[in-house]
């Protein structure tokens, strides 16, 4: 199964607080150790909502409002995808993550990806071909 | 924790650690098998220690530990056993081998490379390729019996038992627990990859059973893949291994109908495709290619899937290019299925009466006698050459050939549409 790991922001990395050289070779190390087990399939780490933006979508109005945000607990820092067979796999793996923030409370979510087939027949031809298309987009800008 | 819960950790450690644990231990008891055992030893004080004590923080060096200090208590009963024996005066003289005077030593000298060590021992040529499936699965995947048991559709007794004769081939072989030098190194590497290869194959053409896919045995071979890309980085055939299963596995979704019928890749709806492991796959193809040298078999087979991942419809495929990689792969390797291939992507590429001449060339292959594909090719080309007649007995005769249930199925469908009644 497919998990996107799901790390939330910090007082220190909504400041834009760079991390330390000291976690920054920790998590090199461990996300080697991702890679060579063959779990890692994607993952990047997120500038503060400062430098993002939110579109409001409410009735036809589409209204955008800068970053940042106030609800730093509900950001997010970075992500992670990852292949493994259970949840509690990728539990484990979470347990090992070098601590993202050092010196504070940090949070890391993990949540199974939902599966084209998940959706059924709600998904119809005509959205996947947009799904396709933008995905297509995506990998191109790779 | 609740016990269920601990157990369900303790398989998710397990499921990270078992490999290398294994590896680790086999490089210092130099025996696979025996190694299997003090980690599986490990892997039961954990079941009846964790519920109460918890689990400890470092639950992988936990293992470690005590798995070696069951081999210590082997060791020294063996010295017990042995020092007997010597009292009785007999065999005095091979206590020099039996013994191994630098255990406590090995123990404390880990080597990155044992994981690499444990790959090329249990895919030894020395053993069967059954036996090397069911190894690998279990060694290198962490998977227990029951789960190879039931992703094969054979009884777990069957794979305890292939196991243990495995196991006991490898020792009375005495296959060193070593990186094969280079002379060996080409031979023992594409037997790793076979390996892998059956496995993924296993996975996604079910060669038995109702079901087309099983994608348990697909997600495994793409991990172990993975893991010996990173192990063999300098070694292109790995990386093509990689790529070719990656741009595979990246059209499992749209293989099969809402009903579970399998749909061929030109008639694919496309936006199924997974996207992210297309992207993997170009990726490893392209390091295959970067790193240097004539483009081997698993390699030459991602180009040509790599190909397709590249066609945003059917009809934008370069079949000119398929065939030129399948005039390249039919000289590296040739073969009837090649071969078969070939005249595919012939038929696509300059038409279909150029292709069934080909095909009727392979008809007298005994390799190609009871193999569902040469007719069913056959049948493709003679209905766009509109000779529907001659198609339909096509497909009957590959319908009756295919081992998979969901596989006959549509071949009888594609026989009924032949018929004169459905207008041809």
């Amino acid at each position: 199964m497919r998990v996107m790991v799901l790390i939330k922001a910090t007082e220190q990395s909504e400041a834009g607080e760079m991390p330390s050289e000291e976690l920054l070779s920790q998590m090199m190390a461990f996300n080697e150790e991702l890679v060579k087990a063959g779990v890692m399939l994607a993952g990047d780490g997120l500038h503060p909502s400062s430098k993002g933006a939110r579109v409001v979508f409410s009735g036809d109005e589409r209204k955008v409002i800068d970053g940042p945000f106030a609800e730093t607990k509900e950001l997010l820092a970075g992500y992670w995808l990852w292949e493994v067979k259970s949840l509690d796999e990728a539990i484990e793996w979470v347990k090992r993550v070098p601590s993202p923030m050092p010196g504070t409370e940090a949070v890391i979510e993990v949540r199974p990806v939902f599966e084209a087939d998940d959706f059924g027949d709600e998904f119809t031809p005509e959205l996947r071909e947009k799904e396709q298309r933008l995905r297509e987009q995506t990998e191109a800008r790779r | 924790m609740p016990a269920t819960a601990i157990n369900r950790t303790i398989d998710a450690v397990w499921r990270i650690e078992s490999a290398r644990l294994i590896a680790g231990l086999a490089r210092i008891t130099g025996d696979v098998g025996l190694a299997e055992d003090l980690a599986q030893e490990a892997l039961l004080a954990a079941l009846e220690q964790w519920p109460e004590s918890g689990v400890p923080d470092k639950p992988g060096a936990w293992l470690m530990a005590t798995a070696k200090h069951r081999a210590i208590d082997r060791l020294r009963r063996a010295e017990v056993h042995e020092r007997k024996t010597r009292e009785l005066g007999r065999e005095l003289e091979i206590r020099g081998d039996v013994e191994s005077p630098d255990l406590a030593a090995a123990i404390d000298d880990p080597f990155d490379d044992d994981l690499l060590r444990l790959v090329f021992t249990i895919c030894h040529p020395v053993l069967s390729t059954d036996a090397r499936v069911a190894l690998t699965l279990r060694l290198l995947g962490g998977l227990t019996t029951k789960e190879i048991a039931r992703a094969y559709l054979v009884s777990e007794a069957t794979i305890a038992q292939r196991i243990v004769r495995a196991k006991r081939t490898l020792s009375a072989a005495q296959v060193p627990f070593e990186v094969p030098g280079h002379a060996e190194l080409d031979d023992r590497l594409a037997s790793v990859l076979e390996v892998i290869y059956l496995i993924f194959n296993e996975g996604y053409a079910a060669t038995a059973g109702d079901d087309w896919m099983r994608p348990e045995l697909i997600d495994e071979a793409l991990r172990l893949g993975r893991i010996l890309a990173e192990l063999l980085p300098s070694e292109p055939e790995v990386h093509g291994l990689l790529a070719l299963m990656e741009l595979q596995a990246s059209r499992s979704r749209a293989r099969t109908g809402s009903s579970g019928e399998p749909i061929l890749l030109l008639d694919q709806d496309r936006s199924r495709w997974d996207w992210l492991l297309v992207g993997r796959g170009l990726a490893a193809l392209e390091r295959a290619q970067n790193v240097g040298g004539a483009l081997g078999p698993y390699t030459l087979q991602a180009a040509i899937a790599a190909c397709h991942a590249r066609a945003r419809v059917a009809d934008d495929t370069d079949w000119e290019r398929i065939v030129a990689l399948y005039d390249a792969l039919a000289q590296l390797t040739p073969s009837p299925v090649v071969e078969l291939n070939r005249a595919v992507a012939i038929g696509m590429a300059f038409g279909p009466a150029a292709a069934l001449e080909l095909v009727d060339a392979l008809g007298s292959e005994p390799a190609l006698r009871s193999y569902h594909l040469l007719p069913t090719v056959r049948g493709d080309l003679l209905v766009k050459l509109g000779r529907a007649e001659e198609a339909q007995a096509e497909f009957e005769r590959a319908a009756s050939l295919a081992q998979n249930t969901r596989e006959r199925a549509v071949l009888l469908e594609r026989m009924a549409a032949c018929s004169p009644r459905n207008g041809g």
